[in-house]
């Protein structure tokens, strides 16, 4: 089972997120969970939200205390949240940000095994006109991870969001896919 | 052909409602549980379910609502959760009384004080004594089979009761999981369509329901309704046979996980039962000899089945949301109840745990088989309620 952290701000869309990815798995005939940490949601507020991915039915309903992947949606939580608590040794670091890995890596409490960067905000301003990140960096988890293919992505997001938007948005997340940089840490 | 596909616990209630074909539907949103009504909002307006939906100021209206609709011979449906569903208690009892088949969504909630929108059972738990048959889903397909399930029983003619179907608050009314949706022709032909065979109301035929009873009358009335959720543990397991075969799936009042050679059983009900199913497993693999039971039936208490679970245990564990204050948890208060009269028990516990929306971890459930353990290497219990996962510094 591999299990996924996305921290973002109210308003990102990181419980979409979460809910995108697990039916993008799904569509590759996994079974899946996704759902948000269950806080009072406010904009801008820091929110949290869990996808399970499996060969087999996923019966286990705790949050996600160890995950194998981290997402993080928007760069200033890393001032102010320890994104990598709990992360696994062999983890993975999915950051929106246009700073460098250096950079990066010196706010992380925890080293990962990979980092994988994208500029997601300036992707998500050029594709939409909105700084919404949540299906840019689905297209950087794709990248980085191979939990599931970038065109499964492109249909889950064209499922949530209907016409132009759902085009839209499939678009960041296909640009941010090939953009997005890794890095074995 | 089904169709498979991802959805919340509150989606596949909304689903599940729409393959009933309720002709009568009326809610009041209220957190968890909203999504339920505004999902069959769409289905209505869409063109996609013929009914009328009715939007009312408040849950009592909107029990009272489907309460007279269902009187007047209709299938009905309704969702509520925590607070909505304390507005309704009065409600409830008439809707059992008048022998009213409503089935009911609940996104099992907390109550307040404090306010709290977490999950926890208190809201339907707290409804026990109402005469409606409690159906609690461990995850998004049982949500949606057993609104279907509880149709089936409830319109049943040795029945005739209302019943809720819980699933917690947010562990299922928000998380996406894979569902499959039954063909609709499959849910017609297990549930027929709806045409009441006792009292309703028909101009051609002029009666009074839900109206006054004296001394002479009134007792009996209250034994008819206790005396068909007797005769709901049948029609349950019949129910249960059915859906299988129409679709495969089984469902059991309780069913048993890797208890045949356990010494030490836990259950509970709800999502909870998912989490212990895995740490069961990972119990098992140190050496430990657990097992675990899920109650899928609330009301009518499953005393058989309780019975039989409790010849198989040295230590039986309940893991329970919800607490009677004043003594233990309702769920261990009940199962006491079921084995008073058995010539031999197993040592017997309460856990409670998980209220207004508190993680049920791993290390809770590690914390109920030390307590367990500590019973069955004494041979006793000390004190049979442990509140686990307590945060003791708050105290």
């Amino acid at each position: 089972m591999i299990e996924i952290r996305f921290h973002g701000r109210g308003g990102q869309g990181a419980v979409t997120a979460a809910n995108i990815l697990a039916e993008a798995a799904f569509l590759e005939g996994k079974y899946v969970q996704a759902f948000p940490f269950f806080g009072v949601e406010r904009r801008g507020a820091p929110v949290t939200a869990f996808t399970r991915i499996d060969e087999k039915p996923i019966r286990i309903k705790t949050q996600i205390y160890e995950p194998d992947i981290v997402v993080v949606l928007d760069p200033s939580l890393l001032e102010t949240v320890d994104v990598t608590a709990g992360l696994k040794e062999e983890g993975i670091v999915i950051i929106n940000t246009e700073k460098s890995k250096d950079e990066i890596l010196e706010k992380l409490k925890k080293k990962p095994k990979k980092l994988a960067l994208v500029d997601a905000t300036t992707i998500a301003l050029e594709t939409l006109g909105l700084p919404i990140t949540n299906t840019a960096i689905l297209g950087a988890v794709a990248k980085a991870t191979g939990l599931v293919n970038i065109e499964s992505v492109e249909k889950a997001i064209k499922d949530t969001f209907s016409g132009e938007l759902g085009e839209k948005n499939a678009k960041a997340a296909r640009e941010a896919f090939e953009k997005t940089e890794i890095f074995e840490v | 052909m089904p169709i498979r596909t991802v959805m919340k616990a509150n989606e596949a209630a909304a689903w599940a409602a729409k393959l009933a074909k309720p002709k009568v539907i009326a809610a009041f949103p209220i957190t968890p549980s909203t999504l339920v009504p505004e999902k069959i909002s769409e289905f209505v307006a869409n063109g996609e379910l013929d009914a009328e939906f009715i939007k009312v100021e408040s849950e009592h209206s909107a029990i009272s609502a489907v309460v007279g609709a269902s009187a007047a011979g209709v299938r009905t449906f309704t969702a509520t959760a925590s607070q909505g569903l304390a507005l309704m208690h009065e409600v409830l009892f008439i809707a059992a009384g008048m022998r009213l088949p409503i089935v009911m969504a609940i996104g099992n909630r907390s109550l307040s004080a404090p306010i709290n929108i977490w999950n926890d059972w208190q809201d339907s738990i707290s409804q026990r004594d109402t005469g409606w048959i409690q159906f609690y889903a461990e995850n998004n397909q049982e949500a949606l089979d057993l609104i279907l399930l509880a149709y089936k029983v409830a319109e049943d003619e040795r029945v005739l009761l209302p019943a809720m179907v819980g699933f917690d608050a947010f562990i299922l009314t928000h998380t996406v999981e894979p569902v499959e949706i039954p063909d609709q022709e499959v849910v017609d032909e297990f549930l027929g369509e709806y045409e009441p065979k006792h009292a309703y109301l028909d101009p051609k035929r002029p009666i009074t329901q839900g109206t006054l009873a004296f001394p002479a009358h009134y007792m009996e009335a209250k034994y008819l309704v206790w005396d068909a959720m007797e005769k709901a543990r049948k029609v349950i397991d019949e129910a249960f046979a059915e859906f299988e075969k129409r679709f495969g799936r089984k469902y059991q009042k309780i069913e048993e996980y890797k208890t045949d050679d356990a010494e030490i059983i836990f259950v509970t009900m709800g999502s909870l039962a998912g989490t212990l199913k895995d740490w069961v497993d990972k119990k098992r693999e140190e050496g430990y000899k657990v097992g675990a039971a899920k109650m899928t039936v609330y009301r009518p208490f499953p005393v058989e089945e309780i019975r039989a679970l409790a010849k198989k245990a040295k230590v039986l564990g309940f893991i329970e949301k919800d607490i009677s204050i004043g003594l233990y948890g309702a769920v261990f208060i009940d199962a006491s109840a079921a084995l008073v009269n058995e010539s031999e028990r197993p040592l017997m516990l309460d856990f409670i745990a998980g209220l207004g929306g508190r993680d049920v971890t791993f290390g809770q459930l590690d914390d109920a088989l030390r307590i367990a353990e500590e019973a069955l290497e004494k041979g006793e219990v000390e004190k049979p309620i442990h509140w686990i996962g307590l945060r003791k510094e708050l105290l």
